[in-house]
């Protein structure tokens, strides 16, 4: 029964051996003793057809075409909602926003770009490495990152570029993903400017690049780089996480340190953070490169089925907000008071107010906003409500935030299926 | 940059066994078994050979349902961008199958 990994390159046991396909060539783990990868085809034993489905606990259905899905526990996590086993791409089931603020470990979504992810990493061995253009380059352990610089915390929301998704109209290439591809947890850390500072920045600093120790399986494929710009890291939010919740990252969501960028969108929340490169010029790369752009106009968003004139880096999140204690079919007893709660969000400006509507957007009433755990944490809301006409109802929810940005009636669109935002609905039956 | 070497430990690596050297390494078992297998139709060895070496089958079976277009431009974005090492002489069957396997007529 064991699946035990080997390590590196062994006999590759996929079903046809085709002399095209390179060796796995771990040439970076080489250079890595203190960390262990999982390198790809090769030690999936190959049962030629029906692979044995001992994990898979149920299945679900998102509500879009092909959107059916294997309920998955991996390690470290509960059943989670699978997108891809290898590399792992898991979505959290929605309910469980309505669990609490604060997204537990065992929950929060998983995604990965590149298969060759570390499944073994001795955190005695391991050291963050600060190079570049800096007076002096650091290897620091965790016990320095957590001994030789002030400590802070922050609650913020990790959305995936591509949350939703699957919703997209036209559809998209890309993860097919419902609205599950988020989380919000207390992080805890040190600030990147000093770690930075303590390096010493030269005045020629223009960007920082931050590279994981998860990599590619071939060396033509680009490794998951992503830069930020200085004067972004001197403003002094970023983060170096060691700590999610109170505890250790979990290994599928970066153990032992990730960047954390609040109010930006996750693809820049590189995991397992290991090398800091401090840049004279503007990087260049994939992963920023064409992947991960935005059009300039609309707000990140361009008329359906077209192409964007021009693009640049995706950046901050926009204002989503969702319903939470009901979901889809739900059922309501007319004339019984009940109350509706849910969350809202944004890039860091802050919920001022959220609205719900509980006749398809024809009227609105002001929710109740819950406890604020920070500009960049999830936002509850709850409202009281007594259904008093049977039949179906359309519910709706939209958030504004502090400088009066707030959510599209109807979804826009660009190539990618990035940051959808539309005011979302619950339809339940009132009987 | 220094890094401790053990060389013992390969051999214990190898077993998936966890040396514990000064502190305990964190460590997860993987794989958890996948949960598709490309469509084993004509053409499903081409997957095997070119697609499976980086990824699972679910990023081809989890696609909505498009086009041969869409397909072909995969195949090219996995040659272009991934360095998948796809001959020319294997693209036009290798997109055929996506397409029969994923895709819309």
């Amino acid at each position: 029964m064991s699946y035990l990994l080997r390590k590196k390159t062994t006999k590759k046991k996929t079903i046809s051996n085709n002399p095209a396909i390179p060796m796995q060539r771990n040439s970076h783990s080489s250079r890595r003793d203190f960390i262990r990868r999982l390198a790809g085809a090769g030690l999936i034993a190959g049962t030629g057809g029906q692979l044995l489905r001992a994990a898979e606990v149920a299945d679900v259905t998102l509500p879009f075409a092909n959107g059916g899905r294997k309920l998955v526990q991996f390690p470290g996590k509960r059943p989670l909602i699978l997108l891809t086993s290898r590399p792992p791409q898991l979505e959290t089931p929605f309910g469980i926003f309505n669990d609490g603020l604060l997204t537990p470990n065992d929950a929060f979504y998983v995604r990965y770009h590149l298969a060759a992810i570390p499944l073994s990493i001795d955190p005695d061995q391991f050291r963050l490495e600060i190079k570049g253009v800096v007076k002096t380059p650091l290897s620091l352990s965790l016990q320095d990152l957590k001994t030789q610089f002030e400590q802070i915390e922050t609650v913020a929301v990790a959305q995936c570029s591509g949350n939703s998704r699957g919703f997209s109209n036209p559809r998209v290439a890309g993860g097919q993903l419902g609205n599950g591809a988020m989380g919000n947890a207390r992080w805890k850390g040190v600030r990147l400017k000093d770690v930075l500072e303590k390096a010493g920045l030269s005045a020629k600093a223009k960007q920082v690049s931050f590279d994981g120790l998860d990599t590619a399986v071939i060396d033509k494929t680009p490794d998951f780089v992503k830069p930020l710009d200085i004067e972004q890291i001197m403003a002094g939010e970023i983060m170096i996480a060691h700590t999610m919740n109170g505890e250790d990252l979990p290994m599928l969501n970066g153990f032992p340190l990730r960047l954390v960028v609040p109010g930006y969108y996750a693809t820049y929340w590189v995991k397992h953070l290991h090398e800091v490169t401090v840049l004279e010029d503007e990087f260049e790369g994939f992963w920023m490169n064409p992947a991960y752009r935005i059009p300039t106009t609309g707000g990140g968003f361009i008329e359906p089925g077209t192409k964007p004139e021009a693009t640049v880096p995706i950046n901050s999140l926009n204002v989503r907000s969702f319903i939470t204690s009901h979901a889809d079919h739900d059922t309501l007893p007319v004339g019984k008071p009940t109350t509706i709660r849910g969350i809202a969000f944004d890039g860091g400006e802050g919920i001022k107010e959220v609205e719900f509507s509980a006749d398809g957007g024809n009227s609105w009433r002001s929710a109740k906003l819950g406890e604020d755990l920070g500009r960049f944490s999830f936002r509850e809301w709850t409202i009281p409500f007594t259904p008093s006409k049977k039949g179906t109802a359309h519910w709706k929810v939209r958030a504004f935030n502090r400088i009066g940005a707030s959510q599209p009636m109807e979804p826009l669109w660009n190539p990618s299926g990035y940051m959808r935002n539309v005011v979302e609905t619950v339809e339940v039956e009132i009987a | 940059m220094k890094y401790f070497i053990f060389p013992a430990l390969l051999g214990l690596l190898s077993m998936g066994a966890i040396p514990a050297a000064s502190g305990e390494a964190k460590t997860i078992e993987l794989p958890v078994p996948e949960s598709a297998t490309y469509k084993q139709i004509k053409g499903v060895d081409l997957a095997m050979s070119y697609c499976y070496t980086c990824h699972s089958a679910e990023y081809a079976a989890s696609q909505p349902p498009l086009p041969r277009t869409f397909w072909a431009g995969t195949v090219a974005k996995m040659r272009d961008k991934f360095g998948a090492p796809i001959p020319d002489s294997v693209v036009e069957d290798l997109t055929d199958y996506l397409t029969a396997a994923y895709g819309t007529k």
